[in-house]
């Protein structure tokens, strides 16, 4: 067939295809005319497909080609959308797909836990020992500004807050916390080195800190602050370690996989752990800004609203989840 | 082929190629998105310092959606296109050509960072050099493509020539090459497209050519005819 009568015979498909396409994806009104039009998208795009084979195999013009080109790569992409059931399944990923990823992939989140709580409490310990370790590895201004935060002789702690600059706190938390998770993660991917290199250092500095304080005495104010919050900034912390070693090992030992398709299958897994590290971040930025902050609780009852945050946490991790996906189905 | 095309079988059978985007298109597309953020953190800073420590922690969240999550939701809620993207006519799609979804475009926009170390998306542009694709890190964990928008071509101009048909039988590939020729002859000035056309001279119909019609157009008509029009 001559490419004239060819196109002759398709055009009204290409034409009653393309305005179907303008259609779905300009946000046209609903209409009876547009209903009708898309009831017969899915035979249309595969005649599309048809069309474009046999133009190929009988070598027709590259504009021809071209054009059904465009017109098929349109359809595949409208046709083969994914359906975002976005709140539905956050609800389900924090009934059982969080915790069921944690453990799935405990080899990665111990290691991060060693990488993390290892340094910190090695250095806690030498910094209790060695008062003065605290120098060399946190800046002297900065350690004078944790004394002055946490200084129990203070009349108005520095903690003691009007709502809105809670509020502030909240947002300095959010962006800052959650940016350095995501940083860790992200740098995994070069070897697990820029992981590794986040979670010894964030420990270091926690244990230094943490020691610092037990020895100037200040630490009541300090403890009863960190507690409400601790479990679940430091488990995010953790997550987000646990996942960018996990693409980095994928680099580094991508098993029966090419190095490619390991790296896609590690990033697909590793992002349970990332949404998992944001999704605790968040609790923890909240937590931090409107309840540690709160000075009209006694110091007992934030140890154990601490506590009991760990407690969560861990029943969270080892318990939740457990049963198999069909019994979550049936119900 | 030389072309940096990425060919994709769909499941009608058929092989889309995807022309896929290079670094320059990529990082203009980065630079005029990277403006838009600023502008858009400078206004909202402007319009927020007004409400005093809540603004400044709205300020502070703003901001962090804007730098982690500005990409993202575009590529989700406007087919696969930063407003940057859209100005260069470039979009991301997954690697076998179904438009982004939530948990690959957030792979490799948080992977983003990595790709920008050490300065100013080194590691990226490197990373990009050496694969097929020009996959920066990112893509690679997402399994992503920037290509070039395939959109719709605007219709060739119609042309009152007869018909011509040639001197002897054309194989499949030669008649393609004819009926490209006259395709692109609106985009080509006059001159070229009688260099190109006159390689054939020799070939064409001799006695035509000296009644004064240029090579060019005789090939046009040639394409014409091959075009199936008598």
């Amino acid at each position: 067939m001559r490419q004239e009568e060819f196109e002759k015979r398709y055009q009204t498909l290409w034409n009653k295809f393309e305005q179907a396409i303008n259609v779905l994806t300009r946000f046209k009104k609903k209409n009876i005319e547009n209903t009708v039009l898309l009831q017969t998208f899915a035979d249309d795009y595969r005649q599309i497909c048809y069309c474009l084979a046999l133009a190929r195999e009988r070598q027709y013009s590259p504009h021809l080609i071209n054009q059904l080109e465009s017109f098929a790569f349109q359809g595949h992409q409208l046709l083969y959308r994914k359906r975002l059931g976005v709140f539905n399944r956050v609800y389900q990923f924090i009934l059982y797909g969080l915790p069921q990823a944690v453990r799935e992939q405990a080899k990665f989140v111990w290691i991060a836990s060693l990488l993390f709580y290892l340094p910190a409490l090695a250095i806690f310990g030498f910094t209790l020992l060695f008062p003065e370790l605290i120098y060399s590895l946190v800046d002297p201004d900065m350690v004078a500004r944790i004394e002055s935060m946490y200084d129990p002789a203070l009349d108005k702690i520095g903690r003691e807050r009007q709502a809105d600059t809670d509020f502030m706190m909240f947002g300095y938390y959010i962006r800052n916390n959650i940016g350095i998770a995501f940083q860790s993660f992200a740098g995994g991917i070069l070897a697990t080195i820029g992981t590794q290199f986040f979670l010894i250092f964030n420990g270091t500095f926690f244990g230094g800190v943490s020691a610092h304080i037990i020895n100037i005495g200040y630490q009541e104010t300090f403890y009863s602050f960190v507690a409400g919050h601790s479990s679940y900034e430091l488990t995010g912390i953790v997550l987000s370690g646990a996942a960018g070693l996990q693409i980095g090992w994928a680099v580094i030992a991508p098993g029966c996989f090419s190095r490619k398709q390991a790296l896609i299958n590690a990033g697909r897994r590793s992002m349970s752990l990332v949404y998992g590290a944001f999704f605790l971040l968040l609790i923890a930025a909240f937590v931090e800004a409107f309840w540690s902050s709160n000075t009209t609780f006694s110091v007992m009852t934030k140890y154990w609203v601490g506590i009991a945050g760990w407690l969560a946490i861990l029943s969270y991790f080892f318990l939740a989840g457990r049963r198999s996906l069909s019994q979550y189905a049936a119900r | 082929m030389l072309d940096t095309t990425r060919e994709v079988e769909v499941p009608e059978g058929i092989t889309l190629s995807l022309p896929v985007a290079g670094a320059v298109s990529r990082a203009l597309a980065f630079f005029i998105d990277v403006i838009i953020r600023w502008s858009a953190m400078a206004v909202i800073i402007q319009i927020l310092a007004f409400f005093g420590n809540f603004g400044t922690g709205l300020y502070l969240l703003a901001i962090f959606l804007i730098e982690w999550f500005y990409p993202v939701l575009f590529e989700i809620f406007y087919h696969g296109q930063t407003i940057g993207k859209k100005v260069m006519d470039i979009m991301v799609v997954n690697d076998d050509g179904t438009p982004i979804d939530w948990s690959s475009s957030i792979v490799r926009n948080l992977l983003r960072f990595a790709d920008f170390l050490p300065f100013l998306y080194l590691f990226g542009l490197i990373s990009m050099l050496f694969s097929r694709d020009f996959k920066r890190l990112g893509d690679f964990a997402a399994g992503t493509l920037v290509v070039h928008k395939l959109t719709r071509l605007s219709p060739l101009a119609q042309n009152n020539l007869s018909g011509l048909a040639p001197k002897m039988t054309l194989t499949l590939e030669e008649q393609s090459a004819i009926i490209g020729f006259s395709e692109r002859s609106e985009r080509m000035s006059e001159s070229r497209l009688n260099e190109l056309a006159g390689h054939l001279r020799p070939w064409l119909n001799q006695s035509k050519l000296n009644q004064n019609e240029s090579a060019s157009m005789q090939l046009k008509r040639m394409a014409k005819w091959l075009r199936g029009h008598a």
